[in-house]
């Protein structure tokens, strides 16, 4: 793990270089950038030119024809994405986008600014595809391609999230991610991916999560947690695996299975689902609601999400049910069904418990655990003892990809007011489509990347810092399984004092069940706030 | 090459090229002479020297600013007398002088103006000035 | 330095133009040739871009989604900022070509000691858009009274409003000072800005220094120089009829303001003006938020490689049995495996 500066000493400078972005070249300090792809994980998924190489060196042994690849794969792209080519044409550079990148924020390195971080490829559109580019040269904006601009692209295309907020200012709604996913794809087909995505594909694709869990390890977790579940409530739940018949196929992001505070929110979705009595599955060959391979080809996305619809088929299930996860989502709201359909052989979503169909998932026929449980609690099905979290002076994180890649805002703000006491939003231009990003989505949750990932989270970090110091908040939920783990170490550098939480731990929290023992601590072992007086609240 | 969405697209281009050629099916090749302002008013008629206070060409571009000077001497500085080009003297009087020989407002000044799509209300001679009795 | 450099060019142009009428006398090039070819590169240039965009289908459904989605019927939907249908889409259209709605959440991030951030209210990027798009639409719609016989009736009507000041003679357009402010902080916030002047290229100065220029120009001819106007629109009805007449004496500047204005036409579909058009392609904003509601169709979808549920049983079967995970190949009785195939 690269070495991270305290807070006070790790300085922040908005001055400009001296000379133009196009004359400055790129300084590989450690902390700012991922490890490379180990030749095996690109080779395990049959990518081409993996090899032993470091961004630090100077040489990074690039294929014999990597400029005429590089050019293929832009061509063929301007040719399958019209995104591509409007986004390349009509910027107009505004600067409007220019200050809402939580990377230029947090950094001060101008080539974080969305509209140069596009620039970088832009520019190399001009220079190769456009006469206009060719004849005027930098008049137009236009630069040819060369093995340092190779260099900045892995720098800069690494250091961008995803989050689509720069989109959302953007008079012409300019996406950087899509303009990042697409340079991506170009770098891969160099060999030229972060290890800690390229590991976690290959994980994906030959044991069914990112994390590599191996079935039988898989069970073991979920046979813990129900355990510890016991132990907090009395109540002993039988969660089942790839079974066939099940009325829904549950799958959520293998971080909550794994990771601390994931965990947690994993005993909440488990504790629901007993409760409710509602017929579920686990698959284990689906185990991975997340899909690192959006972050690394549009192929490779689609390949990893097959698995989702095929284990639904498989089992035959009626419909699925997705946990808490950003990117999960924006795969499944705008590329599963598109990529991988039609989900035919599904029905249309029917919550067995309210008869409440869902309409809105009538073609992908999956639905979000939390639009699920708030129209549980709608109806009053269940039974919650909000008081349980009174300890939790709570706001919320919208993640990016649920908030600008499906617009997911009042369900996850109505179940945790219905189960927490105590809640305060942060500032409006923090929040919402607003929202910021935790710093280390897009696959770049890593150790190496440290200190980019804590520049990153700067605005995130600064909004709970704001509301902590007028409100007194101490927790912070979050709907998303990266955020859980990246914001945790993201509040303990900035804003010491402040636990994450999934949503679905809270409900697990609240949540009363039948033939519950009277608990004495959370879901994490810690003891209740005020058990000796409580009040039931039924909402 | 293939269209994608071509319904929109085409629509969309044929607005475009709709709007961008306006005037060309506007106008539908009407050739519309320049308005020629008649000259032919008795006054105009009766005199020997057909002449005006100034020459033909800067009266076209000039009119309006003269007029606005003759406003501003007659109605702020109380002045009325005019030195034309030749030493002539004139009135400084829209109603007296110039519409004495113009007295054709349709057929003289209404006929650029309105050619240059001046808005009816400019200029706003008409306000203030009655205009001439016209037997047609 | 790039400032420079547009301004240079534009100059060239002036230059060039001048030269032209009065050196060379070439008053059938500047007031003929020049604008059918100007005008036949922009028509032509514009339907090339668009089919080009539109050579490139939409793969997948991206918008930006910057309000709540339509989901359950007791949430309140955004129709606008979240739409989930062709209407919904118009409307969010509406909003973004005629208000510039995603220029208006603007804000102004600043860094103080700390780290600390503060958003800051910033709406003049967006004012300052929204008055340079407004009054150049004003400004070409006066200018049909050049170009129409008989003038359409609302053409005057505009010019009356416009006008409606009646300070000096010609009386002045809200909408020439309207411009001519909206350029001028539009450029000098390029050129003030340390972090917009450090993201901007010549071609970024290029057509503010040009329109600059027209402005300049046309108000020179409008209110100080004078221009026959009857000479003017006899060469533009001649243009627009094909029959083209160049009446002697319009003076040089009018060549020059019509120039200028022919190079920013020929030079508005292969530049970043080209944006007019672009955001009606824009596949963030021009779709609705309903994929998870409808199917969309990737026409260029191909199968892929996967690992199918197959492979994966046959690489972890033992584990799995031990575990007490159901398999589907029963080892044991040695029995053929019931498999549903999953590969596409």
């Amino acid at each position: 793990m690269a070495r991270l500066p305290k807070p006070s000493e790790l300085g922040l400078d908005h001055a400009l270089p001296k000379k133009g972005w196009m004359d400055t070249s790129v300084d590989f300090r450690s902390g700012t950038w991922s490890h490379p792809a180990r030749a095996k994980n690109l080779e395990a998924v049959g990518f081409l030119n993996g090899r032993e190489w470091s961004p630090a060196n100077h040489d990074w042994k690039l294929p014999a024809n990597w400029k005429r690849i590089v050019f293929e794969g832009i061509r063929e792209r301007l040719e399958k994405f019209r995104s591509l080519r409007i986004f390349m044409d009509v910027c107009v550079r505004c600067g409007a986008c220019a200050d809402k990148c939580h990377f230029y924020l947090g950094s001060g390195d101008p080539k974080n600014m969305p509209v140069l971080r596009s620039e970088l490829l832009r520019s190399i559109y001009r220079g190769e595809f456009t006469l206009a580019g060719k004849i005027m040269g930098r008049l137009a904006g236009a630069r040819k391609l060369t093995e340092s601009v190779v260099k900045e692209w892995f720098y800069y295309f690494f250091q961008c999230t995803e989050c689509r907020r720069c989109s959302v200012f953007c008079p012409f709604g300019i996406d950087t991610a899509e303009i990042t996913m697409i340079a991506r794809e170009l770098l891969n087909l160099l060999g030229l991916n972060i290890d800690w995505i390229a590991g976690s594909v290959a994980n994906c694709y030959h044991t069914g999560n990112h994390l590599g869990i191996q079935p039988h390890a898989f069970k073991d977790m979920i046979d813990f947690f129900v355990d510890e579940i016991e132990a907090v409530s009395g109540v002993r739940i039988e969660p089942s695996f790839n079974r066939k018949g099940a009325e829904v196929l549950f799958i959520t992001p293998s971080g909550d299975v794994f990771a601390d505070p994931g965990t947690y929110t994993m005993m909440g979705y488990l504790m629901l689902f007993h409760e409710i009595g509602l017929d579920y599955t686990l698959s284990t060959y689906a185990s991975e609601g997340g899909n690192f391979g959006m972050f690394t080809s549009h192929e490779m996305m689609k390949r990893l999400n097959s698995k989702m619809y095929a284990e639904a088929r498989r089992l035959g299930v009626k419909w699925m049910l997705g946990g808490e996860c950003g990117h999960m989502w924006r795969a499944v709201n705008q590329y599963m069904d598109t990529m991988n359909g039609p989900a035919d052989f599904l029905e249309v979503p029917k919550s067995p418990v309210t008869g409440t169909v869902f309409e809105n998932a009538s073609s992908t026929k999956m639905v979000h655990i939390v639009e699920f449980t708030a129209d549980l609690i709608k109806n009053g099905k269940l039974k919650l003892h909000s008081g349980r979290n009174n300890n939790l002076v709570m706001t919320y994180h919208d993640s990016c990809n649920t908030s600008r890649g499906m617009g997911f805002f009042e369900e996850p703000r109505y179940v945790i007011k219905s189960v927490c006491n105590n809640f305060y939003e942060m500032p409006r231009e923090t929040i919402r489509e607003q929202t910021f990003c935790c710093g280390s989505g897009s696959g770049l949750n890593n150790d190496e990347f440290i200190e980019m990932r804590m520049r990153g989270g700067l605005p995130r970090a600064n909004a709970v810092r704001f509301v902590q110091e007028r409100h007194g908040v101490n927790a912070l939920s979050c709907i998303c399984a990266i955020d859980r783990s990246a914001l945790t170490t993201l509040m303990d550098y900035w804003v010491p004092g402040v636990s994450v939480y999934g949503v679905h731990e809270l409900v697990g929290n609240a949540l009363v069940m039948q033939g519950e023992t009277e608990r004495k601590t959370d879901l994490r072992g810690e003891p209740l706030p005020g058990t000796e007086a409580v009040e039931d609240e039924d909402i | 090459m293939k269209i994608y969405d071509g319904r929109y697209v085409i629509s969309g281009l044929i607005v475009f090229i709709a709007l961008a050629t306006f005037p060309v099916w506007f106008n539908r090749g009407k050739v519309s002479p320049s308005p020629e302002p008649k000259l032919d008013t008795p006054a105009i008629l009766e005199m020997v020297q057909k002449k005006c206070v100034l020459a033909k060409d800067e009266m076209r571009i000039g009119h309006m600013r003269l007029l606005d000077q003759w406003r501003t001497e007659v109605v702020r500085n109380g002045r009325r007398i005019y030195t034309g080009m030749d030493g002539k003297i004139h009135e400084m009087s829209f109603q007296n002088e110039c519409l004495k020989c113009h007295s054709n407002k349709t057929t003289f000044c209404d006929t650029c103006h309105r050619y240059v799509g001046l808005s009816s209300s400019t200029p706003y001679c008409w306000t203030c000035h009655i205009a001439p009795r016209e037997n047609d | 330095m790039n400032f420079i450099i547009s301004l240079m060019a534009v100059l060239a142009l002036v230059v060039a133009a001048f030269l032209g009428i009065e050196a060379a006398g070439l008053s059938r090039v500047f007031g003929v040739a020049i604008p059918y070819a100007a005008f036949i590169l922009l028509i032509s240039g514009v339907v090339y871009r668009v089919l080009n965009w539109a050579s490139s289908p939409v793969p997948f459904r991206i918008p930006t989604t910057a309000g709540q989605q339509k989901t359950l019927p007791w949430i309140k939907r955004d129709r606008f900022d979240n739409p989930c249908n062709k209407i919904e889409v118009l409307g969010r259209f509406i909003m973004e070509v005629l208000f510039f709605r995603s220029l208006f959440r603007n804000t102004r991030a600043e860094v103080d000691k700390g780290p600390t951030l503060y958003y800051q209210w910033e709406k003049w990027l967006w004012l300052g858009g929204l008055a340079l798009h407004y009054s150049l639409l004003v400004i070409i719609l006066r200018h049909l009274r050049f170009f129409a016989e008989p003038v359409p009736s609302f053409v005057p009507v505009l010019g009356g409003m416009d006008g409606f000041l009646q300070v000096g003679l010609p009386g002045i357009y809200v909408s020439d000072a309207v411009f001519m402010i909206a350029v001028t902080y539009l450029l000098l916030r390029r050129l003030i800005i340390p972090r917009i002047r450090y993201i901007s290229i010549p071609a970024d100065y290029l057509p503010l220094s040009l329109i600059l220029a027209i402005g300049v120009t046309g108000i020179l001819l409008r209110y100080f120089t004078r221009v026959d106007l009857l000479k003017v629109k006899q060469l533009a009805i001649g243009l627009i009829n094909f029959q083209c007449v160049v009446p002697e004496g319009i003076g040089t500047l009018f060549y020059i303001h019509l120039f200028l204005v022919c190079t920013l036409i020929a030079y508005f579909p292969f530049s970043k003006l080209i944006h007019a058009g672009g955001i009606f392609f824009s596949p963030t904003m021009n779709l609705p938020n309903d994929s998870r509601m409808r199917r969309h169709v990737n026409p260029w979808d191909y199968p892929v490689e996967v690992q199918t549920y197959v492979e994966y049983e046959e690489r972890f079967r033992e584990k799995m049995i031990e575990a007490g995970l159901p398999v589907a190949k029963d080892i044991a009785a040695g029995g053929p495996a019931i498999y549903s195939l999953t590969k596409k």
